[in-house]
């Protein structure tokens, strides 16, 4: 059992002022994941009548992206490879201070506490993330059509990708590279994808940089924080493809 | 309904300019340092090719401006991207482990690279201001076994030295992120030449660098 010192941030809307805010909790379980470290923290502060942690959560599984934390400075906290909500309290140790921010970018406004919006991400794939597929009833088998056994497994790294931002969260210059290049890649890899993909390539990153992300610098932050270990291999392909496509262009 | 932003405004397209510029400044240097490293062993072979260098008409006026655009260009550009990356995040972390996902190297390029103009300006002030000063103000007739001599006098400072090799320093720490960098911004990775460049670029980093610092230590300690 634990008793933990926890520095949150706390802010009431959007507009409001924000700032850190300590609090305690005790006799916290090494099984707990975070986030049920948490909700002891919010229960404590209901009964007390106080105003609970907003935070995103929804699956508790690893597998949606909600659950955005910036823990000790780091995205989901110090363990590679996880979400917030598989991370395990057995992480940490008896009488540790434990710093939890919300994401930190220009695109990803705080909406209140620990929660932000990232819907920025959303108008990203409304600008190209999709392919444009006749769905009259007339499915298709999906092995109709031959896909190298590489690309297929390359783009299927790129498709777990859960949309969680820790790529921009990590990132110095809070660059959305990694995300974009993640969702252009597991088209752009495939037959089905390849009809719109210059149009892709260039809609998703005009729409990328309207939102106010940073510039890749190469600095690897992204990946190393990634919860599914998205590849930079996506970023260079992605630079390639938007270079290509922006020179041969006729618009 | 494809974006009409345009490749250069776009920031994919500002990195691969600044990739670009980044990768002409890396063949320059290697150049730099041939010639400069001839004076290490032949005095002649020096005052030849500094000779060359300072006459021909192909270098003073296609080469030397062009040189002087890339070095512009790549700072001003670092100094445009550095100052947007900072806007991308306006309320910054209370705490930010940096560390644990990424080099130093990697996020203090602005950092490396403002020690490295500073350093241009004064390598500016010691070579290229005298020069132009010699040749074009003061109009002198060319003298074709000066420039040996005028440069073994600069490195009899020993403050001057200190600077040229903290200046190697920041740029031996700069290239360890950039050289590789270049190429991933222009999107030059693949699973068999990639760990090449990697490599390549640690190499090039350390001893181009080292090359000169070891110019500057050779003519300082030879007048002691
Ligand atoms: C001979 C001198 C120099 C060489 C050979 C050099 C080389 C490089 C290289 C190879 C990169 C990586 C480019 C990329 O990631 O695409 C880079 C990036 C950078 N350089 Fe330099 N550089 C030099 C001087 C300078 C100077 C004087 C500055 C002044 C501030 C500077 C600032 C930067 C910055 C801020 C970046 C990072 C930009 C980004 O990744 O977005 N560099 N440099
Ligand atoms: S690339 Fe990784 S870190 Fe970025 S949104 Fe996708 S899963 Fe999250
Ligand atoms: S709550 Fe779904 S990934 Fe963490």
């Amino acid at each position: 059992m634990m008793n933990l010192t926890l520095k949150i941030w706390r802010q009431a809307s959007s507009n409001a002022q924000g700032k850190m805010v300590d609090y305690k909790v005790s006799d916290i379980d090494g099984d707990m994941s975070f986030l049920e470290m948490i909700d002891i923290l919010n229960e404590q502060l209901i009964a007390k009548g106080e105003d609970p942690v907003t935070f995103d959560h929804d699956c508790r599984e690893g597998i949606c992206g909600a659950c955005s934390m910036h823990i000790n400075g780091e995205p989901h906290g110090p363990e590679g490879a996880t979400t917030t909500c598989q991370l395990h309290m057995r992480k940490f140790k008896d009488g540790d201070t434990i710093t939890i921010e919300p994401w930190r970018a220009k695109a990803f406004p705080v909406i209140k506490d620990l929660m932000v919006d990232r819907a920025a991400f959303d108008r990203i794939i409304q600008a190209g993330g999709y392919v444009s597929t006749n769905t009259s009833g007339n499915t298709l088998d999906a092995n109709a059509i031959p896909v190298e056994k590489k690309n297929a497994d390359m783009a299927f790294n790129a498709a777990t990708c859960i949309g969680c931002g820790a790529c921009v969260a990590a990132c110095k210059n809070a660059s959305a590279m990694l995300f974009v290049s993640a969702k252009v890649a597991q088209l752009s890899l495939l037959p089905q994808g390849q009809v719109e993909a210059k149009d892709r390539v260039r809609n998703m990153v005009n729409q990328m940089d309207l939102e106010g992300f940073g510039h890749c610098t190469n600095t690897g932050a992204c990946s190393a924080e990634c919860p599914k270990e998205i590849s930079l291999d996506n970023i260079a392909r992605m630079n390639r493809e938007y270079l290509s496509a922006s020179i041969t262009a006729e618009d | 309904m494809a974006s009409s932003s345009g490749l250069f405004n776009s920031s994919i397209g500002r990195k691969v300019a600044m990739a670009l510029s980044a990768l002409f400044l890396l063949i320059f240097l290697v150049q730099h340092l041939t010639i400069n490293f001839t004076s290490v062993f032949s005095e002649e072979t020096f005052n030849a090719l500094s000779h060359f260098m300072g006459t021909n008409p192909l270098v003073q006026f296609v080469l030397q401006p062009i040189l002087m655009f890339g070095v512009a260009f790549h700072f001003i550009m670092g100094f445009i991207l550095t100052a947007k990356n900072r806007a991308a995040r306006p309320v910054k972390y209370a705490q930010f482990k940096g560390s644990a996902n990424s080099s130093w190297m990697s996020r203090n390029m602005i950092w490396s690279g403002l020690f490295i103009l500073f350093f241009l300006g004064f390598h500016f002030y010691d070579f290229w201001i005298p020069e132009m000063n010699y040749k074009y103000i003061e109009q002198n007739a060319p003298v074709d076994d000066r420039y040996y001599e005028e440069v073994v006098h600069m490195f009899k400072n020993p403050i001057r030295v200190i600077v040229y090799v903290l200046a190697f320093v920041f740029l031996a720490l700069h290239l360890l992120h950039g050289f590789q960098s270049s190429f991933q911004s222009i999107g030059a990775r693949h699973p068999k030449y990639t760990p090449f460049i990697e490599k390549f670029g640690k190499a090039y980093s350390i001893l181009i660098p080292l090359g000169f610092i070891y110019i500057a230590l050779h003519h300082y300690i030879n007048q002691l």
